[in-house]
């Protein structure tokens, strides 16, 4: 990783004629080969959510076998061996190729336009997580074609993860798999936290920032802190496994404890960095269809860092059957508790904002107050997880498993499909259809609790998690049967939403600018927004600064409407920004993210199957991706514009801290003036 | 949107301006350098935790040379040295005095890498493996990544140093040492850690 | 685009629909024999009597947050497109409310949370406690009586009113211990002993199983806890400290007396423990000296008779998922239809 930060910075100039580019700069900014060669945070957004979207529709499929399964007892549609490959790809899929990557596409795509960018601080850079976390995804699924899936769970425990007790391939997928989708989530947290601190338009300080994009910064920090830490977990279960190292071996003195500790340092923070955005997207559209601002702004900010800080300090919670002493379980059991209560205060804010509003029930605002009251069950029962005592009686049961999905789906997977619903015509300049929407979100919230709410009673009835079979005498078997209903219930939902893409994707309803009467930046902008964001980089006055254009409050408080400036029009019209469009200099699409991620997924295979030699092949892989990304400037100087000559237009154009936003300093007029030396 | 905004930046001319004042690469250098104490954090815990708890031997100061891991740590932190030189030729211009500290500290962390070399030579040769027991395990990962992280600072010295040479690192590109050397002095204080936890304490 | 309200209490009655067939799955209660929500053994009862006002507590702000929820819904619906709502920012002595109150709340169930950790934590002490080592295996459970010399599986005999000392480790893998209606699960770790308190104090079989995913058959490594009274235990510990005795006459036509024989030759005796015979000191599976006094066998999941053993002869990892070729779990030894018998023979001697 140090390797992807540091060696644009050794970069020569541009200019230079000796330089020979490797590859010619992709010039073609549509089709195929535009696609692959983006830079542009937008299009990458748009890679990540797609891809998630399949990687979801896969991670459902093994939902339905789980559920299949299950769904009676003594069910032996699938063998144990299979049955333990699926339910660990359906947990690796969800959190590692679903959740993250689609909170990902949202961070992506809304990030630089909340705060008046232009693109994110490294578009290459961010290019290359893109196409790193799809290697890592594409490589973990090849194991079902090479033998088998991963099936620890997605949690590994050590040491039936070992090679003692896991001799086959299986889990040296999920280990180097892992790794590699850590490093796409690593390259992404430092690129998205440095645009996040650095740039922002004039006069959007920190607390002006959209409450999405604050918890964008919050779950990149979890991020850029937690990834470290499952990587060296893995990298010790890697190296027990492929040299022979003794970390997890209890017959030399390891301690198998150690991998829980530090899995579930990782594992709790991670935890956040899947909820927090999809808190963000709610905070974000309660507010707007409730036609109030949020309630208590500064509160959600710093209970929103709190949760990030917090979550730290309860990873332990996860342990409490393991027998690690009381000392350390009391202290797990209070911190629980106590980080209940910045979500709690989460919860009453966001009914806070709608109390007294005038809601409009549009799809994005059923999502999230879907949310809301779903988030809140899963938040409750984690209460009840904390009394630790008691917790030794739900954990590893399907208690456990109803909380978290109602944590992950409940909340997460909620407030991303509220945000698809809600952000859908800016990013593709087409409204969904409502109706169907409607039809989504009822099918969808009715699917989710048959399926998940019995499974709270499953659990405290004495259902274990991760049994590929029960017998009947358990007495659980109406239960099982009503959850395996409500599981398919959502994939009719999610056929629902799919028909919805299809057909509002055919009728194509123009979006508005503003459809929502919203309130942050992005809105500002046409649908679907130009390649370049802003025409002008705005000037930010305040929270939520568009609304406060539009509207102000009388002397009781009261909303009124502000006559529409003339210049607002012209601005916002297209003819207009397409004019301004043409000065803006943009980075260029480049191969060479491409390139180097394509070198993970090689070393990995040659890690698997010890064969040494095509490890080096995927390292000059890498090193020549790299090698020719130095070379390449980040933006390719535009000729035309040269002809020209229109020097106010280019300073300008030169000043959007966006621009410049490449890796390295080569590509600015600085650069050429040093030839001098 | 207010037409102003042009008017307001070109002010500034051609610096960047971010809002924290540190430019992209500097505060993503910072954000990663964050990222890799949690790294090593977990590594130098895992050491602590094992500490002791070998099976069988070789034990740490059965193998462990004390001296001759001082004096290579010692040419590591004066690397360090070397490093705050260069950066302070560059921002003075004196390109030439850049490539001698540059190339002085590559070697002072090539002579450091060659001593870990070394030492892993030797105690492989006194029978402590990565396999023999949770010592080595431990220990070899824990100092081996440590290394891997110096040589990958030597090839960015040393990038710098032929990027220099070829007329390419010219005073305003000044940064670009300043980041190398945020890592290069990162990896020294890491070792200074290492080495105490590792190696001094009993 | 005018926003269309949508109608949410068609929606609402959906909801409630799906509500009625939750209760109803809930409430479809038969017979649950791992029901935590109805404990029988004082440990399990003590977590019961700290999780059921707690979890009074969820549903009550449960209910609370929806009230709020559905209020908003029915009061705050837009009237039209041009509502002009008051515009309100926060409110401070509001979020410190709702702060501080739960944060209290969660305070006293702080308190009582740790009182119970170190009541669960302490060990069990006094010349009347029973110390059992329990050690789990992929995939069944080992017990130990150091104290009276016993050796069993799957199922745990304890006396009724008497404190049990479990001492528990694994011999492979991470599983976890757990009968619900006597106690919170514990994991077995190997390398660690975790301390486990269990007692009962009506007479009872109590079904359990490994709560850690395990591996393969991790679905098939049950227990049970048979709680006996005073008098019945006495019993059995008398009937388990005797050896086996092997039986005598001709192997010709003595079927028992060929199984027994079959017992060495075959191999079974590399694995398994039968007291009394000779050669039979295996450790890598279940002590078998006592068979038949067990109710189940392979990680307490299929009924101990003729037909099951017979099944389980012809093809062990066909009927419980294991990986012999690994060393985890019995392997397929190709025995005759002959030999199954004649070692089924033996095996019902071994009372």
């Amino acid at each position: 990783m140090a390797t992807v930060l540091e060696r644009p910075d050794a970069s020569p100039t541009p200019s230079s004629a000796t330089d020979v580019p490797l590859l010619k700069r992709p010039r073609s900014l549509d089709g195929f080969w535009g696609w692959l060669t983006t830079v542009d945070h937008k299009r990458i957004g748009i890679l990540y959510g797609g891809t998630s979207l399949i990687f979801f529709l896969l991670g459902g499929f093994e939902a339905l076998l789980i559920r299949t399964q299950l769904a009676q007892p003594d069910n032996h549609l699938l063998s144990a061996d299979a049955y333990n490959q699926v339910f660990t790809m359906h947990g690796t899929t969800m959190i590692f190729l679903v959740v993250m990557p689609l909170s990902a596409a949202f961070f992506n795509y809304l990030t630089p336009l909340m705060i008046g960018a232009r693109d994110v601080a490294f578009p290459r850079l961010n290019a290359l997580s893109y196409w790193i976390f799809l290697m890592g995804g594409l490589f973990l699924y090849s194991s079902f074609l090479l033998g088998g899936a991963p099936d620890g769970g997605w949690f590994g425990y050590a040491p039936n993860t070992s090679i003692t007790f896991s001799p086959g391939h299986n889990i040296d997928f999920w280990v180097f798999g892992l790794q590699i989708l850590g490093i796409a989530s690593t390259v992404g947290a430092v690129n998205l936290i440095t645009t996040v601190l650095n740039l922002r338009a004039p006069g959007m300080t920190l607390m002006r920032m959209p409450i999405f994009v604050w918890m964008t910064l919050v779950a990149n920090f979890l991020l850029l802190f937690a990834m470290p830490v499952i990587t060296v977990a893995l990298f010790l279960l890697m190296f027990d496994r492929q040299f022979g190292a003794n970390f997890f071996n209890p017959g030399m003195g390891g301690d198998p404890v150690l991998w829980q500790h530090l899995f579930w340092l990782f594992g709790h923070p991670e935890v956040y960095i899947l909820i927090l955005p999809a808190m963000g997207i709610v905070s974000e559209i309660l507010p707007v269809f409730s036609r109030k601002p949020l309630f208590g702004y500064p509160v959600m900010v710093f209970s929103g860092i709190a949760i990030g800080f917090m979550g730290w300090g309860v990873w332990a919670h996860h342990m409490f059957a393991v027998g690690l002493g009381p000392v350390a379980v009391s202290a797990f059991s209070i911190s629980t508790m106590f980080i209940a209560v910045p979500t709690g205060v989460k919860i009453f804010n966001w009914i806070g904002t709608m109390w007294g509003g005038s809601l409009r029930f549009r799809t994005p605002m059923l999502f999230a107050i879907g949310f809301i009251a779903m988030f809140t069950i899963g938040g409750l029962s984690g209460v009840t997880h904390s009394i630790s005592p008691h917790d030794r009686q739900q954990t590893d049961t399907y208690y456990i498993v109803a909380h978290f999905h109602y944590v992950l789906f409940g909340g997460s997977m909620f407030g991303l499909m509220g945000g698809f619903y809600y952000w859908w015509p800016k990013v593709f300049g087409y409204m969904l259809s409502e109706k169907i929407g409607r039809w989504h979100f009822w099918t969808w919230l009715i699917g989710f609790n048959l399926a998940f709410a019995p499974m709270h009673w499953m659990g405290l009835q004495g259902m274990p998690r991760r049994i590929y079979t029960y017998p009947k005498d358990l007495g659980l078997s109406l239960p099982n049967l009503v959850s395996t209903i409500g599981a398919f219930t959502i994939a009719v939902s999610t056929l629902i939403f799919i028909t919805n893409i299809v057909t509002s994707h055919r009728k194509k309803t123009p979006a508005p600018n503003d459809p929502w009467d919203a309130r942050t930046l992005e809105w500002t902008i046409p649908s679907p927004t130009p390649h370049y964001n802003f025409a002008e980089v705005p000037i930010v006055h305040s929270v939520d600064d568009f609304w406060h254009r539009k509207y102000t409050e009388d002397e009781n408080g009261r909303l009124v409407a502000l006559p529409k400036p003339p210049t607002e029009a012209s601005t916002g019209g297209l003819s207009d920004t397409e004019e301004s469009g043409h000065g803006i200099h943009l980075p260029s699409p480049s191969f060479y993210p491409l390139i180097v991620a394509v070198g993970f997924p090689i070393i990995a295979y040659s890690m698997i199957y010890k064969i040494y030699p095509v490890a080096v092949i995927g390292g000059l892989v890498m090193l020549a991706g790299f090698y020719g990304w130095t070379l390449e400037p980040s933006a390719e100087p535009e000729p035309e514009h040269h002809a020209v000559e229109e020097p106010a237009e280019l300073v300008a154009a030169a000043a959007v801290p966006a621009l410049e936003a490449g890796n390295e300093p080569a590509a600015e007029p600085p650069a050429e003036e040093g030839g001098d030396q | 949107m207010s037409a102003t905004t042009v008017e307001t930046h070109e002010a500034h001319g051609t610096t960047h301006e971010t809002n924290t004042g540190l430019s992209n690469e500097k505060l993503a250098m910072w954000a990663f350098l964050g990222s890799e104490c949690l790294l090593f954090g977990a590594l130098i815990s895992t050491y602590l935790l094992y500490k002791g708890r070998s099976t069988t031997g070789p034990k740490p100061h059965d193998v462990y040379d004390i001296p001759f891991t001082s004096a290579s740590s010692f040419l590591l932190l004066m690397s360090s040295l070397t490093m705050v030189l260069a950066l302070a030729s560059i921002q003075r211009g004196d390109l030439r005095r850049l490539r001698l500290w540059l190339l002085a500290t590559a070697t002072l962390g090539g002579l450091f890498i060659t001593g870990q070399v070394y030492e892993f030579t030797t105690f492989y040769k006194e029978g402590l493996s990565l396999s023999t027991n949770l010592f080595g395990s431990s220990f070899f990962v824990l100092t081996g990544f440590h290394g891997v992280h110096v040589s990958l600072g030597i090839l960015m010295l040393l990038s710098l140093y032929g990027l220099s040479a070829r007329g390419k690192l010219p005073a305003e590109r000044s940064e670009v040492v300043e980041l190398v050397g945020l890592y290069w002095h990162f990896v020294d204080i890491v070792w200074i850690v290492i080495f105490t936890v590792v190696y001094l304490i009993p | 685009m005018s926003p269309r309200n949508t109608r949410p209490r068609k929606g609402a009655f959906f909801l409630l629909l799906t509500l009625v067939a939750l209760v109803a799955s809930g409430c479809a209660r038969g017979k649950l024999p791992q029901d935590t929500l109805s404990p029988v053994g004082p440990e399990a009862i003590k977590l019961d009597h700290l999780f059921k006002p707690v979890f009074a507590v969820a549903v009550v702000v449960f209910v609370l947050v929806n009230t709020l929820i559905i209020t908003c819904i029915v009061r705050f619906r837009a009237k039209s497109d041009d509502d002009a709502p008051v515009q309100v920012h926060g409110n401070a002595k509001l979020e410190i409310g709702w702060t501080v109150v739960p944060a209290a709340i969660l305070l006293v169930i702080g308190v009582f949370t740790v009182f119970s950790v170190l009541d669960v934590n302490k060990r069990a002490s006094g010349s009347d406690v029973l110390t059992v080592k329990v050690v789990g295996h992929q995939w069944w459970w080992e017990y130990d009586y150091p104290d009276l010399g016993i050796t069993t599986a799957n199922e745990l005999h304890i006396p009724t009113g008497r404190m049990v000392q479990l001492e528990m480790t694994s011999a492979d893998v991470i599983h976890s211990f757990w009968p619900p209606k006597l106690a919170g699960k514990l994991d077995v770790v190997p390398g660690r002993v975790n301390y486990m308190k269990l007692s009962a104090t009506e007479p009872g079989d109590f079904s359990g199983q490994c709560a850690e995913y395990c591996g393969l058959s991790h679905a098939n490594m049950r227990l049970r806890v048979i709680a006996d009274s005073p008098s019945d235990f006495d019993a059995w510990v008398a009937n388990q400290q005797k050896p086996s005795v092997p039986p005598t006459g001709d192997a010709t036509v003595d079927d028992a007396v060929a199984g027994s024989e079959l017992f060495v030759a075959r191999g079974c005796s590399g694995c398994h423990t039968i007291n009394g015979l000779a050669g039979a000191a295996g450790k890598v599976g279940p002590n078998l000296t006592h068979l038949q006094t067990r109710s189940h066998f392979a990680g307490a999941i299929f009924p101990l008779d003729e037909k099951s053993l017979r099944r389980w002869l012809r093809d062990p990892p066909g009927m419980k998922p294991m990986n012999p070729d690994n060393g985890q779990g019995m392997p397929n030894l190709g025995l005759s239809e002959a030999d199954i018998t004649k070692l089924i023979a033996y095996l019902e001697t071994l009372k």
